[in-house]
């Protein structure tokens, strides 16, 4: 199994490397079998996750179950927007399209590659510095078309997350001096040390580690009020960055959140980091759903809708009953697919229609029979409809806050949930499901777009996020239970060894 | 670790302080290029700041770790800003302070003196440095805060989060002395990443705008 781990680790790299000297090329095909090898390998290390922690080269690498999910959702990600991309992408023949072939393949999979090591870094110095790793190369990433939209969405990306993550940095520190009176000397940031020695840290340093680590990597998460990067970098990247930035960006920060959760727990008790996490979540949720009632941009619209699930995520973080928490980690899942699959018919459009104004689109699902249609199930997906995965999630989530006390907490959600439901199925359907505009229809009407899909990769991507979803819905997997509820177990106090 | 020697502690404070005053004087550069020249010397204060602290608590670890600083922070990164400001063409905006220098500076006051007391309050103890060494560190990070805040101009954000990371190394002498150095390079290395995308997204934005100022970026809004 140690071998599976370090091929994972290093697969990325490989991709990086022969996608950036190779002919321009063969860059898209290489990069789609490293993210499906990703994907594969991800697969075969779920029995060893769920066996117990596993380390590799040393102890540099380590795997359990938590990690083990985060994992799932950021390869299967990789595999699927490798293979949109393919389809998405017009490079053209000359010099500058082999340029922009090299920059995209080589930033793309050095940004998978930073997203795949993170959960499998052993310490929270070296999740911090994988971290910001993603941060510099898909900072790179969103600006990569040059547009003056770009630009701006790239300079205010760059700096708020690096502001962010320096706050994340403090918190690493703050985390290193909590541990220092009890570890008497130099030890490292491992978490075998942290959760082995979390009930004897100083609690007060412990409490600030914590809200600086919320703060820091929830900015990169996507909580309100350090959010502020997120829709302009959603809507204005390209569409295969975007759904990476949305589907397995926000939940690897979330991941980090999570470890500084278990070792705040075990100090403090599940009290203060519950209330915490509950807070951001509220106020997060609060402020997607109404911003979803109002906007123009088919991109930002499912920006908005990511800070809703990231919230969503959060409050069911702070219920804290096992159930809420397999939810939790279920709906990281679900919505990686969900909003991968969202972005991907996004970039359909965008490439058929040439805009992502949702005032000028109409007619999306007759004019795109295959990637249209599938962008109302992506949305009625997101929306929490059976038979989806995020239904199924967002279920337990509400279920674990009713049984644990958080009546209020889970009604404030279902509220806030209906009311971005209507925001997002409001737009996606005046777009996707109105009649095409008549073709010569006034003096500047624009050309109808022919009926007939962009490229069969965009379409064989999205039926891959579908069919998952469906699965997580209808029929979760055996295998993937008992991770996700080991996972959930290692959340809990007093879970994580 | 015995007591803190009264001469190295009167120092650090003083190094701190220095830090801090830099911190000042960077909100209230008119030229861009000065800036970075500030950011520069604060960069040597914290590395002076560290080796003596590696010499006199014999943590040989620092000496590394303040070698390297000096390489990044003082030589390549002001350097690479500098030759970027030459390159465009523009040391001096028109507008240095975007919202009014003189509330810019009380702002600043404000959140160090709550820095400094916040931090006492949640009784922090350095065994390598002075506690008010640590206080006005706090301060440092947050006066970069509101460097980037209220300052409207891309190069001056930029210097602002790299001065936040002279304020946070500080912190980490003082707390963390025994996070194993090679934590401490990759974090510096980051440091030179960070620099370089910095760079090129600020070339990208000059080259669009025709300005480095932020006022041009308001195109995303909702």
């Amino acid at each position: 199994m140690h071998l599976v781990l370090i091929a994972l680790f290093v697969v990325p790299l490989a991709a990086v490397v022969l996608s950036y000297f190779a002919p321009a090329k063969a860059a898209s095909p290489v990069s789609a079998v490293a993210g499906i090898a990703s994907f594969g390998l991800c697969l075969a290390l779920v029995p060893a996750a769920s066996a117990g922690t596993q380390h590799a080269l040393g102890t540099f690498l380590r795997l359990d179950a938590l990690s083990e999910v985060f994992l799932l959702a950021t390869t299967f990600l990789y595999a699927t927007t490798a293979v949109f991309a393919s389809g998405y992408l017009h490079i053209s023949q000359g010099a500058e399209g082999q340029r922009y072939a090299k920059l995209f393949w080589g930033g793309f999979n050095l940004f998978c590659a930073a997203m795949v090591a993170a959960p499998i870094m052993n310490g929270l110095a070296a999740l911090w510095v994988a971290v910001e790793v993603t941060t510099v190369v898909s900072a790179l990433l969103v600006a990569i078309d040059g547009t003056d939209e770009a630009t701006e969405a790239s300079w205010k990306y760059v700096l708020i997350a690096s502001l962010g993550l320096s706050l994340a940095l403090f918190a690493t520190v703050v985390m290193y001096y909590a541990g220092s009176s009890f570890f008497a000397g130099s030890y490292n940031l491992s978490f075998t040390n942290l959760l082995s020695g979390a009930s004897h840290f100083s609690p007060g340093a412990v409490r600030l580690a914590f809200v600086l680590a919320v703060l820091g990597y929830g900015t990169k998460m996507g909580l309100f009020p350090v959010h502020t990067w997120l829709p302009d970098a959603h809507s204005e990247a390209p569409s295969p960055v975007s759904a990476l930035l949305s589907g397995a960006l926000l939940a690897i920060s979330f991941y980090a959140i999570l470890r500084y959760f278990q070792v705040t727990e075990k100090t403090v008790g599940p009290g203060f980091p519950r209330a915490v996490m509950a807070g951001f979540g509220v106020a997060s949720l609060l402020l997607a759903a109404l911003y979803l009632l109002s906007q123009r941009d088919m991109k930002r619209l499912f920006a908005y809708s990511s800070v809703e699930h990231m919230g969503i995520i959060a409050i069911g973080t702070s219920f804290g009953a096992p159930i809420a928490l397999f939810g939790v980690l279920l709906h990281v899942l679900a919505h990686g697919a969900a909003k991968g699959t969202a972005f991907f018919g996004a970039g359909s459009v965008v490439r058929k229609f040439g805009t992502k104004d949702m005032e000028v689109v109409r007619g999306g699902a007759s004019v795109l029979p295959w990637s249209g249609t599938m962008l109302v199930a992506a949305v009625l997906a997101l929306s929490a409809l059976p038979p989806f995965g995020i239904f199924r999630s967002e279920f337990l989530v509400v279920e674990g806050g009713l049984s644990s006390g958080g009546d209020a907490l889970a009604a404030v959600l279902v509220v806030l949930v209906t009311v971005a439901f209507f925001g997002l199925s409001w737009f996606t359907t005046r777009t996707m499901l109105s009649a095409p505009p008549a073709s010569g229809e006034g003096a500047g009407a624009e050309e109808v777009p022919a009926r007939g899909e962009v490229s069969i990769w965009i379409v064989v991507a999205m039926v891959a996020g579908l069919a998952v979803l469906v699965l997580l819905g209808v029929h979760l997997p055996s295998d993937l239970a008992s991770l996700l509820r080991d996972a959930a177990g290692q959340i809990l106090p007093g879970g994580a060894k | 670790m015995g007591p803190v020697p009264s001469g190295y502690a009167s120092g650090a404070d003083v190094a701190a302080l220095l830090v801090l005053l830099t911190e000042f004087a960077m909100l209230r550069a008119p030229q861009l290029r000065s800036q970075v020249r500030l950011y520069a010397f604060q960069s040597l204060v914290v590395v002076v700041l560290t080796a003596v602290t590696g010499a006199v608590r014999c943590h040989p670890d620092l000496y590394i770790l303040a070698a390297l600083s000096l390489l990044l922070k003082v030589v390549i990164v002001p350097a690479l800003m500098l030759r970027l400001l030459r390159e465009l063409d523009v040391g001096q905006l028109h507008h240095p302070a975007g919202g009014g220098g003189g509330s810019m500076v009380l702002v600043a006051i404000a959140v160090s003196v709550f820095g400094f007391f916040a931090l006492r309050s949640l009784g922090f103890h350095s065994k390598i440095l002075p506690t008010a060494t640590l206080s006005v560190a706090v301060a440092v990070v947050l006066v970069a805060f509101v460097l980037v805040v209220l300052r409207s101009d891309v190069v001056s954000q930029a210097v602002g989060f790299f001065s936040v990371e002279n304020g946070v190394s500080i912190v980490s002498m003082a707390i963390a002395a025994g996070l194993p150095v090679v934590v401490e390079v990759s974090f510096l290395f980051d440091l030179l990443v960070a620099v370089v995308v910095f760079g090129l997204i600020m070339r990208a934005h000059h080259a669009r705008a025709g300005t480095l100022s932020t006022g041009a970026l308001d195109r995303l809004r909702g």
